[in-house]
């Protein structure tokens, strides 16, 4: 039995995941039309390999990855490419990004694929490569290229594959879902992983709010007669942290600034598994996920497997939305998500959840007040900073303060704001001096760049001045040595020459 | 002479002094020499705050003789595109009073770079021997080009174009550049008082 570690701070917030039935999976619509950004993922965005009018198919690929940290993008169904244009997507900010936007056709055809059933006696890289090509990012919500993750490199070992199923974030429950009805496609993907990366043992975490889905992945492990370690640990705010479930596992701690990979383990997303396993065993690419749709304004809250690029609010009519005045939407979970600003945004590869809350439900936030140092957020904090300080600095813009008290080791999970008496919005202080330090290091960056090309250019022009000088020079003395061999001054010779062109100009009067 | 100088307490003090201050400016003449430092390390330190765009806002030709002017005590408030936070840092660093930025020399505005319509260039290669940075490609009588990555947006290629084919876009637009601002600092505002409490509702 493995001794399960704790991990410093952490909250309970009500858990509301009952809510959304996990483990009841639905089928969402196809719906008449689908919107594709060429970014979901983290990284450089895919680009469009289609014309608009082509007609594709399901599974085709509409945008092609542009370089090592991007991933490509495929069609969900069957239908004609109405255009290749800004639309608003689910983002933070509320900016448009370029989509590529699908009339679907309802025929649903798809393109034959052609999956490696020997996995086992393929090589590790042509597997990363499929993985790739099938577009698979992290679906855990940051959506790290999972063909990244799974190249550590030579220098790190990897021992352990660690898969995180503890989804602890309030209402979601799509990892739960995924855990009870997909769990055999889930072992088989974690088997594939662990022969990529030649790990020596699998590791699957749950947290013991789940007993439905435990109990599955164990059946899943006994069917498959695997040697898989299911380990099981309290339910905590956010123990699914991918820092934080690999203490609460091992007792070792991923070192500031560093990944998992470090300590020779790779931690994947159960839905990454399930995809690794559809891309390798039957080769489609990453078209559908699981999305929990949810909060008290949907009257049939409810997970369902829908195409990437179903416009959020397709989705939530399908769960029956009676919206309030001023409905909020939240993409993401109630602690890390953010407000959807228009609803014909498209859900993508990280979507989990939707979250419909009534008013009553999740109130707005009342208008912060000033801080009062009780230090509750140092101790909700899971990463054991020290909050209160960083809002400070946070507040100040220094930088270097920031830095040394590990600003960028915090992984804006919220418990902080949770517990905060005075309301303030702890985790966008964060992200905002996040934003502002990567926005300066990256002109610092432009501008050293910038000097030593003006520096390169000044002595260049400095170089041609100081030749042409002594060229010119050199002309001069030999002009000079030629007029001492000869006898005679080239200057007064040519001002004579001159004064006589100018008395044959100028007749005598 | 020892005993000279037990008898003179006056002129044993003043033996004392000269051979302290004659060792001691010798080792400092000495450490002069030997530790000497090329060129101006404050002049330095100032370049490496100011934005290196090398647009001559500030009235001389780049951002390396501006600094070595601010490091002889010229103001630190002439650079535009460095605008209020360079002039903070410049405050900082030199220990002096933050001024607002002198209007004189122009005014802060978003990052741009260059563009050029390139139907319209010429290829005269104006531009090219205008950019401080070396950011434009071309030669002449074909068309030129802007690398973006390169350009500071210091608009001195705008100038030189006979044919006005240059354009200033902002550089950093779009979702790649986008992040969290700072919360409306409603916290100092210190309306704790409960009849403030009150109005706040009825409002």
């Amino acid at each position: 039995m493995r001794t399960i570690h704790d991990i410093h701070g952490g909250i309970h917030p009500p858990e509301r995941k009952a809510l959304s039935r996990p483990g009841d999976l639905q089928r969402a619509p196809i719906p008449p039309v689908l919107v594709l950004p060429v970014r979901q993922h983290l990284g450089v965005p895919a680009l469009p390999v289609v014309a608009v009018g082509d007609t594709v198919m399901g599974g085709q690929l509409l945008a092609e990855a542009q370089g090592v940290m991007s991933v490509p993008v495929h069609a969900p169904t069957s239908g004609t490419v109405a255009a290749i244009e800004s639309r608003p997507i689910a983002h933070a900010s509320g900016l448009t990004d370029q989509c590529i936007v699908i009339q679907t056709d309802g025929d649903d055809h798809w393109l034959a694929f052609e999956g490696i059933t020997s996995w086992r006696e393929t090589d590790p890289a042509r597997l990363v490569e499929r993985i790739r090509e099938a577009g698979i990012a992290g679906l855990g919500g940051a959506g790290f290229p999972t063909a990244v993750k799974l190249s550590p490199g030579p220098a790190r070992s990897i021992e352990t594959l660690l898969i995180n199923g503890t989804e602890c974030e309030p209402y979601i429950t799509a990892d739960d879902t995924l855990m009870q009805c997909r769990a055999d496609e889930l072992v088989e993907g974690a088997h594939i992983l662990a022969h990529i990366l030649s790990a020596d043992s699998i590791l699957i975490g749950i947290e013991d709010n789940k007993p439905d889905a435990i109990a599955r992945v164990q059946a899943a492990i006994s069917r498959a007669g695997a040697t898989i370690e299911l380990a099981t640990f309290p339910t905590k705010y956010p123990s699914g942290g991918e820092k934080q479930i690999i203490e609460i596992l091992t007792g070792q701690q991923v070192p500031s600034g560093g990944i998992p990979a470090d300590i020779g383990i790779v931690c994947v997303n159960p839905g990454t598994a399930v995809a690794t396993q559809q891309a390798i065993i039957d080769g489609k690419p990453l078209t559908h996920r699981i999305v929990t749709l949810t909060g008290e304004a949907l009257a049939a809250p409810q997970n369902v497997s829908a195409c990437l690029g179903t416009p959020i609010t397709q989705l939530l009519e399908h769960a029956a939305l009676s919206a309030e005045a001023q409905q909020r939407i939240i993409h993401g979970g109630p602690m890390m998500g953010f407000a959807v600003s228009d609803l014909n945004a498209p859900i993508t590869k990280i979507t989990n959840c939707l979250l419909a809350p009534t008013a009553t439900e999740l109130p707005l936030p009342e208008p912060a007040q000033p801080c009062i140092r009780c230090g509750h957020c140092a101790e909700a904090c899971p990463a054991s900073l020290l909050p209160q300080q960083l809002y400070w600095y946070a507040r100040a813009k220094d930088q270097e303060q920031l830095a040394e008290h590990r600003l960028f080791d915090c992984i804006e999970c919220g418990a902080c704001a949770y517990v905060c008496p005075s309301q303030i919005p702890l985790v966008q202080y964060y992200r905002a001096a996040k934003g502002q330090i990567r926005d300066s290091e990256q002109e610092k960056r432009r501008s050293d760049n910038s000097r030593e090309r003006f520096e390169a250019r000044q002595a260049r022009l400095e170089a041609e001045t100081a030749a042409r000088e002594a060229k010119r020079a050199a002309r001069k003395a030999a002009a000079q040595s030629q007029a001492a061999k000869n006898g005679s001054d080239p200057i007064q010779e040519a001002i004579e020459r001159a004064k006589a062109r100018k008395a044959e100009q100028e007749p005598n009067p | 002479m020892l005993a000279m100088l037990s008898d003179q307490p006056l002129l044993a003090a003043l033996t004392a002094l000269l051979g302290l201050g004659a060792t001691f400016g010798a080792l400092l003449g000495f450490a002069a020499i030997r530790f000497r430092v090329e060129g101006n390390p404050i002049s330095d330190q100032i370049n490496a705050l100011l934005p290196q765009t090398q647009c001559g806002q500030c009235g001389y030709p780049g951002c390396r003789p501006y600094s070595e002017a601010i490091a002889d005590g010229d103001s630190i408030n002439k650079c535009p595109p460095g605008g209020e936070e360079t002039i903070q840092a410049l405050a900082d660093l030199l220990d002096v009073e933050p001024q607002p930025l002198d209007a004189e020399h122009g005014v802060e505005k978003e990052p741009v770079v260059a563009w050029i319509r390139e139907d319209e260039c010429i290829g005269c290669t104006k531009c090219i021997q205008a950019c401080p940075v070396d950011a434009i490609l071309g030669a002449a009588k074909v068309m030129h080009t802007v690398i973006a990555d390169e350009c500071t947006g210091c608009d001195l290629c705008i100038e030189p174009c006979p044919v006005d084919c240059i354009d200033l876009i902002p550089r950093k637009e779009g979702i790649s550049f986008w992040h969290w601002s700072l919360p409306e600092d409603r916290a100092s505002r210190y309306d704790v008082i409960a009849t403030d409490a009150a109005t706040r509702d009825a409002a």
